[in-house]
């Protein structure tokens, strides 16, 4: 069977060890975690946790299942299986900014509609939010000017409503 | 209003509310003042087992005989770790206790003080759920929502984790009558669409075959499985944890099928074109290798958690429910319906046929040898001689698969085994709990020579209780389970297998004030057995059996269940 990319939405309760349980339960059965993002919710009781993983469909019906079977899961939600969804990740990246670039980085960032967040007189920290393929673009076209340091967030993620009543 | 009471008071408290009449302990300095409530409540009979892992087993046996939650109390650091095994046995096989563990003060915690371990991370993979208990006030809805975790849904063990300070501190006891916990909702009621169309496959079937596992037992559908498998004329079969689900001295049982089953069952299942598998999660034991279990079969699969279902094998009618309930809602429809009695026993009339003939070829068979006491042998007396009603522990191994071939359980909750984590040393502390809970009957542990000195130490606890067990151990003077791997698959080579230096069971049956003998030949197997399960006191015997009899039929690890090597 196919393998394929899943982003679940995570509703869980907001205690101790909750967490340590999801990613327990990843290790000890042997399921992948690509990225992990997790914070509070409007009520705050209830952490959201957004998951990115991979498997085939036994195997995220499997991983579906077996969250929900966890006491302090709240809610599973397959995000790339329900079907129209937003997705964004956002990178903090450290470049190079050298005289003979610096331009060329700005032009980068409009047209990425990127902020530049910090400048130093070598350096600039260039923020950019966006799905995989775009931060990777930039990513991409920074990389030959001197990427410094990079930090990204993971993946978040949320259903689109029906555009039609 | 609450009451003010203490943290340790409480926990006695919410015992009491629980219905706990016996619990299975061990003190140290971390539970010292829960120890002291007790000291002081009437009502709460503790148990003081001689090692922590014989505490949750006992609590464990105590859960599987009785269908109640068995409660365990531990210290700290070493008495929690040491209930480990306990607590990923009844983990693996789904069995409801509450094992309390003592914890240092809050605010040492991660502090490397005496006897502290992290007692909810080490165990949280192998409970269904756990607590650490940080304010007093959470503790009373965290004892009662341990109580509901564990018995309900698809039953497992919790922990709860009680920092020392928490037990001396003061607060309202408010117990409430009812939890909800709104991430927990088990599904208990099947969708009827699902339950109809596993009506209409029976209805259609030719050869099917009606498959039992422990979730038959612990939700007690026994009564459901024999109507529905009486009024439709299905063969019966049972894994390890599914035996007692139906009666094995019934024409329709064919006993239990995997790796170490009947021919005729696997052979059943291999053949069949309907499976209806009820409580049960198909293991490796029981498919062996997974393509080629049940390959002509539509599965119908009647199981409480969702993860079971597609988890191994592919199922075609995937039923989340009760298995009690669910089986009602099939009995049900079949009764809507009302497909005479006939139509069943003609439809399937050519099926027995065939599976009578498998039963022929290869019953369930041992030879006889009049110089030496086969194990067998020993099992089928045992049986006999008990009418197949007695509470049977085993432990691991050979003796285990004996038992579960050769006594032909009648009644749920009379097999008392560690089938998922196969945990040696499980059997007798088990034992102590089934006899705890089930006063007045007869409770018999069938042990091997390895296994029975795994735990042996609660010889004494039995003594200081006063329970008749009557302990059986299948000397073979090996770890007999491995030893057979090592003769079939590794040209024999017996590597440390060989347990040349014993103590002297009997004696040291005596020596803890039991009752203890030997025997060595068949024609003194009935009348010591006569004479112990008469005896009100423990009893050890020390049964010298062929020291190479081996488990068959046995279908090799990773092989087709129809490739049996056979005796």
């Amino acid at each position: 069977m196919a393998e394929r990319k899943c982003t679940l939405s995570v509703l869980v309760e907001n205690t101790p060890g909750a967490l340590a349980r999801i990613a327990g339960l990843f290790s000890g059965r042997g399921f992948n975690i690509d990225s992990l993002c997790v914070a509070e919710t409007l009520d705050p009781t209830l952490s959201h946790l957004t998951l990115v993983t991979r498997g085939d469909d036994q195997i995220i019906e499997q991983i579906i299942k077996q969250l929900r079977r966890l006491i302090d899961v709240y809610k599973v939600v397959d995000v790339t299986e329900e079907g129209d969804y937003v997705e964004r990740e956002m990178a903090l990246i450290k470049v190079r900014a050298e005289k003979e670039n610096r331009e060329e980085i700005m032009r980068i960032c409009e047209i990425f509609r990127c902020k530049i967040v910090d400048v130093s007189p070598k350096t600039y920290i260039v923020e950019v939010t966006g799905d995989q393929n775009k931060l990777q673009a930039v990513i991409d076209l920074l990389k030959p000017m001197g990427i410094k340091e990079i930090v990204r967030t993971g993946t978040i993620a949320m259903k689109r409503e029906k555009k039609t009543a | 209003m609450g009451k003010v009471m203490t943290g340790a008071r409480m926990i006695v408290e919410a015992l009491k509310r629980e219905g706990v009449e016996v619990i299975f302990g061990y003190p140290g300095g971390a539970v010292i003042d829960i120890y002291d409530e007790i000291y002081k409540t009437e009502g709460i009979h503790h148990v003081l087992v001689r090692h922590e892992q014989g505490a949750a087993h006992a609590a464990d046996g105590f859960a599987r005989s009785t269908g109640r939650v068995g409660v365990a109390l531990v210290t700290s650091g070493p008495g929690a770790t040491n209930t480990v095994t306990g607590i990923a046995t009844a983990y693996m096989d789904s069995i409801p206790i509450v094992v309390l563990t003592g914890q240092v003060p809050t605010k040492l915690i991660g502090n490397d003080a005496f006897q502290e371990v992290d007692t909810t991370g080490i165990t949280r993979p192998i409970t269904k759920h756990n607590f650490l208990v940080k304010k007093i006030e959470d503790l009373p809805r965290i004892l009662k929502a341990a109580f509901y975790i564990a018995k309900t849904g698809r039953p497992g063990p919790v922990v709860v984790d009680l920092p020392k300070d928490v037990q001396q501190a003061k607060g309202e006891f408010d117990y409430p009558e009812e939890i909800h916990l709104r991430s927990y909702n088990p599904v208990y009621e099947p969708h009827m669409r699902q339950i109809e169309r596993a009506y209409q496959l029976l209805e259609k079937a030719e050869r099917p075959v009606f498959l039992l596992g422990g979730g038959v037992i612990s939700s007690d559908a026994a009564p459901e499985v024999l109507e529905l498998a009486e009024r439709l004329n299905l063969p019966v079969t049972m894994t390890l944890m599914g035996l007692g689900g139906f009666p094995g001295d019934h024409h329709q049982s064919l006993g239990m099928l995997g790796m170490h089953g009947t021919y005729y069952a696997n052979m059943a299942v291999a053949n069949c074109d309907v499976l209806l598998a009820v409580g049960a999660r198909f293991d490796d034991r029981v498919t062996g290798r997974v393509d080629a279990f049940a390959p002509m079969a539509k599965i119908i699969h009647i199981d409480i958690d969702p993860t079971s279902i597609q988890k191994n094998v592919k199922v075609d009618v995937p039923i989340v429910g009760d298995c009690k309930r669910s089986l009602q809602r099939l009995l049900e429809v079949v009764k809507e319906v009302g497909q005479p009695k006939k139509y069943w026993q003609e439809r399937f009339k050519d099926w027995w046929e065939q599976i009578e003939i498998w039963r022929k070829r290869y019953p369930l068979i041992y030879k006889y040898d009049p110089n030496v006491i086969k194990p067998q042998f020993m099992i089928e007396k045992l049986y006999e001689m008990t009418k197949g009603e007695a509470i049977i522990a085993t432990e691991v191994g050979q003796n285990q698969m004996w038992a579960a071939q050769f006594y032909k359980f009648k009644k749920p909750r009379t097999l008392i085994t560690s089938g998922g984590l196969g945990t040696m040393g499980f059997g007798f502390p088990a034992s102590i709990g089934a006899q705890m809970g089930n006063p007045g009957k007869l409770v018999i542990d069938i042990a091997g020579d390895g296994s029975i000195q795994m735990k042996i130490q609660e010889m004494a606890t039995a003594m200081q209780e006063r329970l008749p067990i009557k302990v059986i151990i299948l000397n073979n003077g090996y770890l007999g389970m491995v030893r057979q791997w090592q003769e079939l698959f590794y040209e024999r080579r017996y590597s440390q297998v060989s347990m040349a230096v014993q103590p002297d069971f009997v004696k040291l049956a005596e020596s803890y004030g039991a009752f203890g003998m030997r025997i060595t030949k068949p024609e003194e197997v009935e009348p010591v057995l006569k004479k112990i399960l008469e005896m009100n006191t423990l009893c050890v015997l020390d049964v010298i059996i062929a020291p190479e009899e081996g488990v068959f039929p046995m279908v090799p690890a990773g092989k087709a269940t129809t490739e049996m090597i056979l005796v």
